[in-house]
């Protein structure tokens, strides 16, 4: 079993739950209480991962952050490094896959929460920060537990992206999907079948345990 | 609700339609010739395919490019193609022997060589460098195919180990998934450099420059096709007859494909 793909695909999803939580909180903020007209706009460009064929997100972050492009460039220069075959560049991809992850269960969990009490909390004198910490974020946690969950599933289980832009490095950007694939094209069966198998156990397993969660979530906090 | 549900349902009708013709349209074509051929051969298939076609108008040709290795993986597992143009001929040579290929349908229609290729903007020249090209300090990273199933990136490392430079460019490499992705991780200026196969690098509109490895430094790619057992007998033959055509040799040598012996 290649443990090194196993633990190098944890930890890229556990670094794009974690900026995924950072960018997407405000974002998802913003989509659920913005009034402007063009948020549908907005809306769209986040959902497309889910309707896109991950090799054209692939195709365009490889070219994105090239060195022939602007973002690419501008890496180079501050950092010395290159993006493309890095586990910064597998991050930032992974990071547009899995944004529709984070920022609708989260939006939808701030949309659902009471305008009364918000209303509330702002002639107590809070203000729109507070507000959103410490009445906002409480109550919306499960939908935010959501969120994190489904994106770091998500990434862990992510393969056309990284196929197209990772250059299978063991180490760097082989993740545990990229060894599977690895495994079953040099027909070694076996091998495939355990990393897959572990894969399968896991992945049920996270999700299990979050609808479980959630239940018990729910009951603490009903929804309205 | 209502008018909606008319308007999807009609939508529904029309997409239900649009795929019926679609199906008819191909049906009605002639016998169908379905070929999996290894990534390499794209370019020069895209000049002798149409040459096949002009010839055999009753024959619907259609190929799929992808790795050998993966190829033979799903051909193993019933995969639905009439003949597979392998990047190495072990691998044609296994499907007869497991009996998914025709015995006596094998052969030889060329010989892969690999370069040592750069973009045209790349300030390296590898006619003067040579392998030493990879050792540069500009050069962050080398494509080349995934040596575990792709034949011209065993041939890469290969020749890597007997040209004394693996050990300090093996740091280096990054793995296409095919020698065409490969290719594209240079073209794209992803990577500085690759080991891809001539015939990529002498395709229509490739802008760059290259070096070619001696031949003597890796085992040879002998690149072998064979006749899936299920294929239609016809036009599959004629497929193959056409490929070992004096025509059809002279097209492949011009895309870097050295003549099997």
């Amino acid at each position: 079993m290649d443990w090194q793909a196993i633990g190098l695909s944890l930890r890229l999803a556990l670094a794009t739950t974690l900026v995924l939580q950072v960018v997407g909180m405000p974002l998802a903020w913003w989509v659920a209480f913005s009034r402007r007209r063009w948020k549908f706009l907005v809306e769209a460009v986040v959902a497309l991962p889910l309707v896109l064929p991950p090799t054209v997100l692939g195709f365009y972050v490889l070219i994105a952050i090239g060195p022939r492009s602007p973002v690419g460039a501008l890496y180079a220069r501050l950092t010395g490094g290159l993006l493309p075959f890095s586990f910064a560049g597998l991050l930032v991809a992974s990071v547009l896959y899995s944004m529709p992850f984070t920022v609708q269960p989260m939006a939808a969990a701030f949309g659902s929460v009471d305008r009364k009490l918000l209303e509330a909390a702002w002639c107590l004198g809070v203000s729109r920060a507070g507000t959103f910490r410490r009445v906002v974020v409480p109550l919306a946690r499960p939908g935010i537990a959501t969120a994190a969950i489904l994106s770091f599933a998500h990434t862990v289980g992510e393969f056309g992206v990284v196929l197209m832009v990772g250059g299978n490095i063991a180490g760097v950007t082989r993740t545990v999907s990229i060894s599977i694939y690895d495994q079953a094209q040099s027909l070694d069966y076996s091998g495939a079948w355990h990393t897959s198998l572990l894969l399968v156990g896991f992945s049920f397993v996270v999700l299990a345990v979050t609808y479980s969660w959630q239940r018990r979530a729910w009951m603490l906090w009903p929804p309205h | 609700m209502k008018p909606r549900r008319g308007a999807c349902r009609r939508l529904a009708l029309w997409l239900a339609a649009l795929a019926a013709c679609a199906g008819w349209a191909r049906a009605a074509g002639a016998e169908k010739l379905t070929v999996a051929a290894a990534a390499d051969l794209r370019f020069a298939l895209d000049e002798l395919v149409p040459q096949f076609r002009a010839a055999h108008r009753e024959v619907d040709l259609a190929v799929t490019y992808g790795s050998s290795g993966n190829f033979f993986a799903q051909i193993q597992n019933g995969a639905p193609f009439d003949v597979f143009l392998s990047a190495d001929v072990d691998y044609p040579r296994r499907l007869i022997a497991s009996g998914l290929a025709n015995r006596g349908s094998l052969f030889l229609y060329g010989v892969g060589r690999i370069v040592v290729w750069v973009p045209a903007g790349s300030p390296l020249d590898p006619a003067g460098l040579g392998i030493h090209l990879l050792e540069a300090a500009s050069v962050r990273h080398i494509a080349i195919a995934n040596p575990q199933h792709a034949p011209y990136g065993r041939a890469a490392v290969a020749a890597l180990r007997s040209l004394g430079v693996y050990d300090r460019v093996s740091p280096k490499l990054v793995l296409g998934e095919n020698i065409a992705q490969a290719f594209e991780f240079v073209e794209s200026g992803a990577a500085e450099a690759g080991i891809v196969a001539l015939s990529l690098a002498l395709k229509p509109g490739a802008r760059g420059r290259y070096w070619e490895v001696p031949q003597d430094a890796y085992p040879k790619i002998e690149q072998g096709g064979v006749i899936l057992s299920r294929a239609p007998a016809g036009p599959a033959a004629q497929f193959r007859t056409f490929l070992l055509s004096a025509e059809a040799r002279r097209i492949l040598k011009r895309y870097g494909f050295a003549e099997p012996q």
